[in-house]
């Protein structure tokens, strides 16, 4: 019960788009057509449940004090961050490539794209930080990926349907995109407040 | 032929005064169909345009309207203490309700359809008059003693970014009435939460004091009650009568389930509207008379709203079973009485621009708009009602709904060729 709050909680209470704010620069550039929409947020998913336990393993077993130098050394967790995130992106090109060549042509630019996109460094961070166990923290990836990708998804179908709009001039493009996703996030607070927890609880 | 004549007289030069024709034009269309009609092409000629389509839902809103200016007058004087019985003094709650009633849908108007006429001036369009029916629905869903300018700055908050920034009627994602609320909601929420704001001048009843009467009620209305010989407004003798605490149904179920509503509330009482709320939405045979009208105007899709009604009978049924808290406990079909369930079903889901297109995206929408809202009402401690946030909620949905049911068809057709 523990680990379906903490996907409930990850995809839609706290959303890592549209309630954090957090990678934002694909979530507007790749968010114009829905059918690459699904790619983006499919290869976010992929990769938040790669790293999120790969950090974690990074975190808890190397930098920890009790890991594998038996010192703290938890400055160097940004860094290291990044650079297991580049590596797991590249291992993963690699071996999506090889062994599944219509995945990686539908994947495209956007996995070795999502090596830059903030929302996987941001919940790597949010993991260490919420203190989960390696388990939860499997689910936590899988659980703001599927976020991500319905916040990208909806962006990108709002997008589809105003192609024709007749925005006026000074907000076309990012201004209005913006403005959407603003709205989004009111739309999305309507979840924020409740508390699976307390409902998954015996009584 | 009078008044066509009278406007075609006074009709300003377009060229000059731009503004005025705009003004002038969108008067002149809500009052007359244009005989203009496209030439070329497919499309359909009818007189049935916007405008008239537009004022069908004002016309089954305005029994809304009048139950609720007479509610915000009888809550206030059953908090004061006098005149318990519904129909005691009639004249006085009506005069209240008015003085409240009034400027809200004057401050409403004006501020929207001034931004609305700037705006069509500036692209040179027509005045598409969408702003009619969001108009007509904002005062009623808005605490009686909102101050005007909160109302004003929700009103020009939704109509620019929630419409002119889309590119003006027809084009917005989110329901223009429910952005305004929403403002209001998050940026003013002491305004529009807790037991005291749905009773008109509950507040300074709650201090201690006499209930506060303006000019219009000491001076205009009290001069000509008086002269009739009937009972006046009379501030001194308003008292704070105990145990009346102003709590929405919502509100009291949210704390004992069903056996607290029953305390203080019959059933009758919550279903023919004698209960604070916002201000259109307590009366349900009324709003049940204005959905049946749109449904048979085929303004409103009926698709809606059976899928909302379906979506709350599941979702009630489901937390039945699952019996957590009193709230839970709320029999499935006492959610479609209690709160605003029956008038964001008929007027708020129901908005055409921002729910699905497609037939079967519309059950959908409605299902999840249903089920949304009750899990917020339910579940969510934060909000007292869950209508509001679910409607917005699905907006954001409907284009990607009706995305996959387009597809969906073009798949079936193209496997058919």
């Amino acid at each position: 019960m523990d680990l379906l709050n903490i996907f409930i909680k990850s995809a839609f209470i706290e959303n890592m788009v549209l309630s954090y704010f957090i990678g934002m620069c694909s979530f507007l550039a790749v968010s114009k057509s829905v059918k690459t929409a699904i790619g983006l947020g499919a290869a976010v998913i992929f990769v938040l449940a790669i790293t999120v336990p790969i950090n974690w393993v990074v975190s808890e077993l190397v930098l920890g004090p009790n890991g594998l130098f038996k010192t703290d050394l938890t400055f160097l967790r940004f860094i290291l961050f990044i650079a297991s995130i580049a590596a797991t992106v590249q291992l993963v090109e690699m071996a999506v490539e090889k062994y599944s060549p219509s995945l990686y042509n539908a994947l495209g630019i956007f996995l070795p794209l999502i090596t830059v996109n903030c929302a996987i460094l941001g919940a790597a961070l949010f993991m260490v930080a919420r203190e989960y166990t390696f388990s939860e923290s499997v689910v936590y990836g899988v659980g703001s990926g599927f976020g991500w990708l319905i916040a990208i998804v909806l962006m990108a179908a709002i997008r589809e349907k105003m192609r024709y709009s007749q925005v006026p001039a000074a907000l076309r493009g990012l201004g209005m995109a913006f403005i959407l996703t603003a709205f989004l996030g009111i739309a999305f607070m309507s979840l924020m407040g409740i508390n699976p927890a307390t409902y998954f609880a015996k009584h | 032929m009078g008044l066509l004549q009278f406007l075609q007289r006074i009709e300003p030069d377009k060229k000059k005064s731009p503004l005025l024709h705009t003004a002038y034009d969108a008067f002149f269309t809500f009052a007359f169909t244009p005989n203009t009609v496209t030439k070329g092409g497919v499309h359909i000629r009818d007189g049935m345009d916007l405008k008239r389509l537009m004022v069908y839902v004002v016309l089954a809103l305005q029994l809304c309207y009048l139950f609720g200016s007479y509610n915000i007058g009888h809550q206030h004087f059953v908090a004061a203490g006098q005149h318990l019985g519904f129909l005691d003094a009639f004249h006085l709650k009506l005069a209240h309700g008015l003085i409240k009633m009034l400027p809200m849908f004057i401050v409403t108007h004006v501020v929207g359809l001034g931004i609305e006429f700037l705006f069509a001036a500036k692209k040179g369009h027509a005045v598409e008059e969408g702003f009619l029916v969001s108009g007509a629905l904002i005062p009623l869903i808005m605490p009686p003693d909102l101050p005007m300018w909160i109302l004003a700055l929700s009103v020009t908050f939704a109509v620019i970014l929630g419409k002119e920034a889309f590119g003006g009627t027809g084009m917005n994602i989110w329901n223009i009435a429910l952005l305004a609320r929403v403002f209001v909601f998050f940026a003013y929420p002491t305004e529009i939460s807790g037991d005291t704001c749905w009773v008109s001048g509950y507040d300074s009843l709650a201090a201690g004091s006499a209930a506060e009467y303006g000019w219009w009620h000491t001076g205009f209305f009290n001069s000509i009650f008086g002269s009739l010989g009937w009972p006046q407004f009379d501030a001194a003798r308003t008292v704070v009568v105990d145990g009346f605490s102003g709590a929405t149904p919502l509100a009291l179920a949210y704390q004992g389930g069903m056996e607290a509503v029953n305390q203080h509330y019959s059933i009758g009482q919550i279903f023919w509207g004698a209960i604070p709320g916002s201000i259109g939405e307590t009366n349900k045979p009324f709003i049940i008379l204005g959905a049946l009208f749109l449904i048979f105007t085929r303004v409103a899709s009926w698709r809606i709203m059976a899928g909302m009604v379906l979506g709350v009978g599941v979702t009630g049924l489901l937390f039945n079973a699952w019996g957590f808290n009193a709230f839970m406990m709320v029999p499935w079909y006492y959610h479609y009485i209690l709160g605003s369930f029956l008038f964001a079903m008929a007027f708020m889901a129901t908005d055409p621009v921002t729910a699905s297109g497609t037939n079967k995206g519309k059950w959908i929408y409605g299902f999840f708009i249903g089920m949304v809202g009750l899990i917020v009402r339910v579940l969510n401690p934060a909000y007292p009602e869950g209508w509001m946030l679910a409607i917005l909620f699905m907006n954001s949905f409907a284009p990607l709904i009706d995305y996959f049911i387009v597809q969906s068809n073009i798949k079936k057709r193209t496997s058919r060729v």
